[in-house]
């Protein structure tokens, strides 16, 4: 397998504010977070070579990538629009950092970009396929929540020791998220709050599920040998990992519904490209795929932060807080901003891009000395993962 | 040629309403005793094949080695559209078989049994299934909506006396013109004439005239008959037939039902001659009445096979395993009588030409088993998951495979806004696969990792101007 690593940079990103945005449309929310990103490189909308898209209900105006060439006036180059689950806007960053890699482009742009609540519609997905054998009735909270029964009975964890460990979790998300001033949701809440909240997807209740949001964000990217020209502190791109499962999880015989290949894939290849061997130790921030707690709580054993079965006892020492050994979505996750599906990928790019950059808006949410730092998508029944790590220097 | 019954099978659903709660809804004395009440999910198709999945159990025959389905019912999902196919294809029957849907007659059920035996005598088939199913609607605050019960029975016609669990021995019809009970095809509600009308020159008077005549026809004295069935539109009009009759209500009257189902339509013959061979002894004879624009009797012979008890699904069994509806306004939500708030859009695009495409892993519910490596999966698959093998593979049935819940989850926002919460469920098969699916007729905080499931053909949505019919998983049956 080839590499990447060092051969591509971040030089501007920008990110919209995340939430119910009733007074702005698909195009307001492109158009916030792209010039963010023009400034943040010095670049305006003429410098851009290509764009990538990440969206997956984008139809303002037209389907394609039509949406975001009317919002940024983009023309005459090739704008590419992909959907990948949740992924979407991960790939759309991906893909691009690998065409800038292949020396077709110097500067392009990777967008990311859902309206949500225009879709009169307060939750995600009750099946979304032709048949019934698939979809039918399968919602975002319910395809997770069979995590959660399962990892407690694997583990033996009660009932409740199992939705306090998952509280936890979301408790930490909130303490985060109350230092972002960009989030949808800024509340601190008590682990009493979390427990007590209303299910959703039993044992998931209301506050282990992220909530729906508009939003959008947006890297710019030009090769790493032309990055110090845009300005001092690139942040380069380290490694990736893409990984699409088959045999649909669900259905597949053996599956243990805790542990996902795709999960356990994408890690092991962006660490092998990053030259990472021990995640837990060598990754300083982590922006994960926090759609349900129990999802962010199987990444940890997935991805290596935490062995087997043992996430509990990192998550009970506060190893994932702001102030703990290796601090997991820092701006409060999907859990505070919300999962506006495509943007989502490059929202947290965003933070671990601030973060490495030490120029996060707030300083109590300030990682110091983060040097290496993760971004991650994990979307469909759930099926794709893209991971992405990132440093602030080359080497 | 001796032709006969070859096995039974009943369906009565999970859900039972206690007539109290209808009575009070309207400030009515009460009818006593209960009804059954057809879950959201449920209709004439799907409890039809769970009656002929019972009846096909019982005997230990495959779907495959049936010749034919008559299917009869006044509440056929469809106006225009045979569901003897539907039920066909859910139980796996073969293509090459016979098939016709009875209907619009409560002697609809009694009048396919007939055409079932008389198939078999003809020699067309060799073996055919009958199902009968209601699961009418009587006018809210009516008699009928408290008498009137849903529910199902199947029967499978053989001949040659060592396989058959009962001899037909002879039948009587009558036909009869008269508005007592009828719909107009834009009517949601059974209409009557005068009750007093509708019971003596109707239901009572045929019915002792069918039987009278089936009794001088086979020879018969009263007191040869072990069991008479009478099905009874109210709890109490087939007394006054058997006492016309001269048989003795304690010990000659097959009980009616009427006090935990109630009144299931032209499903009610066939499900008290059910219920009757459960309990008979070789030899006993059962006459068999039927009502409805005329009347139908018929008569049967226990052989010595019907001894061999260990039925699969009994309907004591099932009489016992219910959970009660506790509101009127969900039973009439159930009904759809009553819209309630729909609950989060279902946002599924079904097409005609999918559901046709994939029958066999949706309707048949068919996996595959790769013929190279032997790895199983739901649904069916071309390429092997494991080896790659290329349309190398056999498919397999997965319905009457008996699983274990994996995992589950209690999913607040899949379900409609009268039955809320939906478990979604993992089930681990017998043989390893996999099935993901809904569970259906469940008590939600009684649902736990490797509680014992069995897989059942419901209606899933509507949409797309047709009904969409899938399988669930649900708690396996008591005893089983």
């Amino acid at each position: 397998m080839g590499s990447i690593k060092d051969k591509v940079a971040i030089i501007g990103m920008g990110c919209s504010r995340f939430g119910e945005r009733w007074d702005k449309g698909l195009e307001d929310l492109c158009i916030e977070s792209a010039y963010e990103a023009y400034e943040d490189a010095g670049i305006g909308p003429k410098d851009i070579e290509a764009c990538w898209v990440g969206t997956l209900t984008a139809p303002s105006g037209g389907i394609g990538a039509t949406a975001v060439a009317q919002a940024l006036k983009l023309k005459n180059i090739p704008i590419i629009r992909n959907e990948n689950w949740c992924t979407s806007g991960h790939v759309a960053l991906l893909e691009a950092s690998m065409a800038v890699a292949s020396g077709a482009y110097d500067v392009v742009m990777a967008i990311g970009v859902e309206k949500l609540k225009d879709t009169g519609f307060p939750g995600l997905g009750t099946g979304r396929g032709m048949s019934p054998v698939l979809e039918a009735r399968r919602t975002a909270p319910g395809s997770f929540g069979l995590i959660a029964k399962r990892y407690f009975k694997t583990y033996g964890l009660s009932d409740a020791d199992g939705k306090e460990t998952m509280a936890k979790i979301v408790v930490k998300s909130h303490a985060n998220g109350s230092l972002s001033p960009r989030a949808h949701f800024r509340n601190k809440v008590t682990l009493e709050q979390v427990i007590n909240a209303p299910y959703i997807a039993w044992p998931l209740g209301l506050f282990d599920c992220c909530g729906n949001s508009d939003g959008s964000a947006c890297a710019i990217i030009t090769r790493a040998d032309l990055a110090k020209k845009f300005r001092t502190d690139p942040i380069y791109l380290k490694g990736f990992g893409m990984s699409m499962d088959s045999g649909l999880p669900h259905l597949r015989p053996d599956f243990d519904w805790i542990n996902f290949e795709a999960l356990m894939t994408s890690s092991r290849k962006a660490y092998e490209m990053a030259g990472i061997s021990n995640p837990r130790e060598e990754i300083d921030i982590a922006e994960v795929h926090d759609c349900f707690s129990i999802t962010e709580l199987a990444i940890y054993e997935n991805f290596g932060f935490s062995p087997r079965g043992k996430a509990k006892e990192d998550i009970d020492a506060g190893f994932f807080t702001l102030q703990g050994g290796l601090p997991v979505n820092t701006d409060g996750g999907l859990k505070c901003f919300g999962h506006p599906v495509g943007a989502s990928g490059l929202r947290m790019t965003y933070e671990v891009y601030k973060q490495l950059q030490q120029k996060v808006d707030v300083p109590e949410r300030q990682v110091k000395n983060a040097r290496r730092g993760l971004s991650h998508t994990f979307g469909g029944p759930p099926q794709m993962s893209c991971v992405a790590i990132f440093g602030n220097e080359k080497g | 040629m001796d032709v006969g019954l070859i096995s039974y099978g009943a369906y009565v659903p999970t859900y039972r309403l206690d007539r109290k709660v209808i009575a009070a809804a309207w400030a009515r004395n009460p009818i006593s005793g209960e009804r059954t009440v057809a879950n959201n999910d449920e209709d004439s198709i799907t409890m039809a094949v769970e009656a002929t999945r019972n009846c096909l159990r019982n005997a230990t025959v495959p779907g495959s080695n049936i010749d034919g389905l008559y299917f009869a019912s006044t509440t056929a999902p469809y106006a225009e559209k045979m569901s003897a196919v539907l039920i066909s294809t859910a139980l796996d029957m073969r293509r090459d078989i016979a098939t016709a849907d009875f209907a619009q007659s409560l002697r609809a059920g009694s009048g396919a049994l007939r055409m079932a035996l008389d198939t078999v005598r003809s020699g067309s088939a060799k073996k055919m299934l009958v199902a009968a199913t209601d699961c009418r609607l009587g006018y809210p605050k009516s008699d009928q909506e408290q008498d009137f019960g849903d529910g199902s029975a199947a029967l499978l016609v053989g001949s040659g006396k060592e396989n058959l669990i009962a001899t037909y021995e002879g039948g009587f019809s009558l036909s009869n013109e008269m508005m007592d009970v009828w719909r107009n095809p834009e009517d949601r509600y059974v209409k009557t004439w005068e009750n007093r009308f509708i019971i003596t020159e109707g239901y009572a008077r045929l019915l002792e005239q069918a039987v009278s005549g089936l009794m001088k026809q086979c020879n018969l004295k009263k007191e040869d008959v072990r069991k008479i069935i009478l099905p009874s539109p109210d709890s109490r009009s087939y007394r006054q037939v058997a006492q016309k009759l001269g048989f003795d209500l304690k010990t000659q009257v097959q009980d009616p039902l009427m006090q935990n189902v109630g009144f299931c339509g032209t499903a009610q013959p066939l499900l008290l001659l059910s219920s009757a061979l459960e309990e008979a002894n070789p030899g006993d004879l059962i006459l068999v009445a039927s009502y409805g624009d005329g009347a139908d009797a018929m008569l049967f012979k226990a052989t010595d096979k019907v001894a061999v008890r260990g039925q699969v699904s009994s309907i004591k069994k099932m009489l016992d395993d219910k959970i009660m509806i506790t509101s009127y306004s969900r039973f009439l939500s159930y009904k759809g009588i009553l819209e309630a708030l729909p609950g989060e859009p279902f946002k599924l695009f079904p097409s005609a030409s999918v559901t046709w495409r994939e029958q066999n892993s949706i309707f048949r519910l068919h996996g595959s088993r790769c013929k190279s490596c032997g790895s199983v999966i739901y649904p069916v698959q071309r390429i092997c998951e494991q080896c790659y093998s290329k349309d190398n593979y056999e498919e397999v049935r997965l319905a009457e495979l008996k699983g274990n819940v994996f995992t589950f989850t209690r999913d607040s926002l899949a379900g409609r806004s009268d039955d809320p919460i939906i478990c979604q469920t993992i089930v681990e098969l017998e043989n390893g696969m996999r099935f993901y699916g809904l569970m259906t007729d469940c008590e939600l905080e009684k649902v736990d990792v490797g509680m014992p499931v069995e897989l059942v053909f419901r209606r899933i949505y509507e949409g797309a101007g047709f009904h969409n019919y899938f399988w669930k998983c649900r708690p396996s049956k008591k005893g089983e």
